[in-house]
């Protein structure tokens, strides 16, 4: 197999690893997986990027990515890069949808003004989509998720934070 | 210029850490359900972002200590976060205004240091600022809330300010680390960070309804390892498992 094919099949194994915390989307769907290569020996070398600065799941992840690695028969070594930072503007549209049919609704814009201090963004209810809806806290279940309520079906949801 | 950005690694590094474990204190004890989640989390990234700072201290250091030896085995003096980072956390007010000092500040850092021609702090910080962003919308809503809330509650606001105000010029102090680091382009020079600091921590106020004190007598030390009575207790507390079982990893 040529070093192309072997990066193919690399990639594919790596990027069917499920995010930990939101299992219903991929690392590679979440922007996480940047990229899978063969090096000069042989060896997978993933890179992963954290979602946020003190994201308990991204030990996890690097975890699950070497095991999805040595499992499809590859020497690998997970590689963690920082730069460009994570942001949900990597999540594609496939992903999204996922995200709203699990339940989650999806980020709605990546936080470019930093500076808007009290700029509510407008998160549609991912059950009944009314975008009545009332921020409960910015901080959830995980560290990118802010917690809401749907005020038209009166059911709680998750939201997938813009960064 | 290595002694100079490894100083500022261990000084923003020891803010984010001390600060972290101040806040984590919250847990299982904040006034909300909503709060349990949100200082933890708060708290979260402050440690993930001293983690960074330490793992890169450790590189450029070069003497092969990681982010657990620089974090665990380390003495009070060699410590040389702000003061405003270690007090301790009081009632809920004194919280959130120290949160409020301190994101403030550091959003407008991390923003300049997105431009550091330090690679590894340009990337560290690049995840950062966006998270310092929701850390000063937290603190800034609850500041608002609070100081424009009750009787009791504005007046708990008004004493946390007047406690915490005394830490807040050591934030823009200068000296020879923080001048060589601005003049090669590493890091912001903190004084110049002031005049911002002031105008949104004005903003907040007049809308909290609530006012800084005239010019105080302000606290010092921190950067060079004099602390409060209160830092050995912090540590304590952070450094127990490592100092009674050396070496123990899970
Ligand atoms: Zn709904």
């Amino acid at each position: 197999m040529d070093r192309a094919d072997l990066q193919a099949r690399a990639w594919d194994a790596a990027a069917s690893v499920p995010d930990p915390e939101v299992p219903c989307v991929t690392v590679a769907d979440l922007g996480i997986l940047r990229s899978v290569d063969i090096d000069a020996d042989g060896v997978a070398v993933a890179r992963v990027t954290p979602t946020y600065s003190g994201c308990p799941a991204t030990l996890a992840i690097e975890l699950a990515v070497e095991t999805a690695l040595r499992e499809a028969g590859f020497e690998t070594r997970v590689e963690r890069v920082l730069s460009p930072a994570w942001t949900t503007n990597w999540i594609g549209a496939d992903a999204r949808e996922k995200l709203r049919e699990y339940g989650i609704a999806p980020p709605v814009e990546a936080s470019g003004s930093i500076r808007s201090l009290f700029g509510e963004t407008e998160v549609a209810c991912p059950r009944c989509g009314s975008t009545e809806t009332a921020r409960v806290s910015e901080f959830g279940s995980t560290p990118c998720k802010a917690h809401y309520r749907c005020e038209a079906c009166l059911e709680p949801f998750d939201y997938f934070k813009c960064i | 210029m290595k002694e100079e950005l490894f100083e500022l690694l261990i000084r923003l590094g020891d803010d984010h850490l001390v600060l972290g474990h101040r806040v984590s204190e919250w847990c299982g004890h904040a006034p909300m359900l909503e709060e349990d989640l949100a200082l933890p989390n708060i708290a979260l990234d402050l440690i993930g972002q001293a983690r960074s700072l330490y793992t890169y201290a450790g590189e450029v250091e070069g003497r092969g200590r990681d982010e657990d030896q620089i974090a665990y085995v380390r003495l009070e003096r060699d410590y040389h976060n702000l003061l405003l980072t270690e007090r301790p956390n009081g009632d809920f007010a004194h919280t959130i205004v120290r949160q409020l000092f301190f994101s403030v500040f550091m959003q407008a850092w991390w923003r300049e240091a997105v431009k550091s021609t330090d690679e590894t702090l340009a990337a560290i910080a690049a995840k950062a600022v966006k998270e310092a962003a929701y850390h000063v919308r937290h603190a800034a809503e609850w500041t608002i809330r609070l100081g424009d809330g009750t009787e009791e509650s504005a007046h708990r606001m008004e004493e946390a300010v007047s406690a915490l105000w005394p830490y807040t010029g050591e934030m823009f102090e200068t000296d020879a680390v923080t001048e060589a680091l601005a003049e090669a382009g590493i890091a912001p020079d903190p004084s110049s960070l002031k005049a911002e600091w002031d105008k949104v921590i004005a903003d907040v106020f007049a809308e909290a309804l609530l006012s800084a004190p005239d010019e105080a007598w302000q606290q010092s030390g921190g950067r060079k390892g004099r602390h409060g009575e209160e830092m050995g207790y912090l540590l304590a507390d952070l450094q127990y498992i490592q100092r009674a079982y050396p070496d123990m990893t899970w």
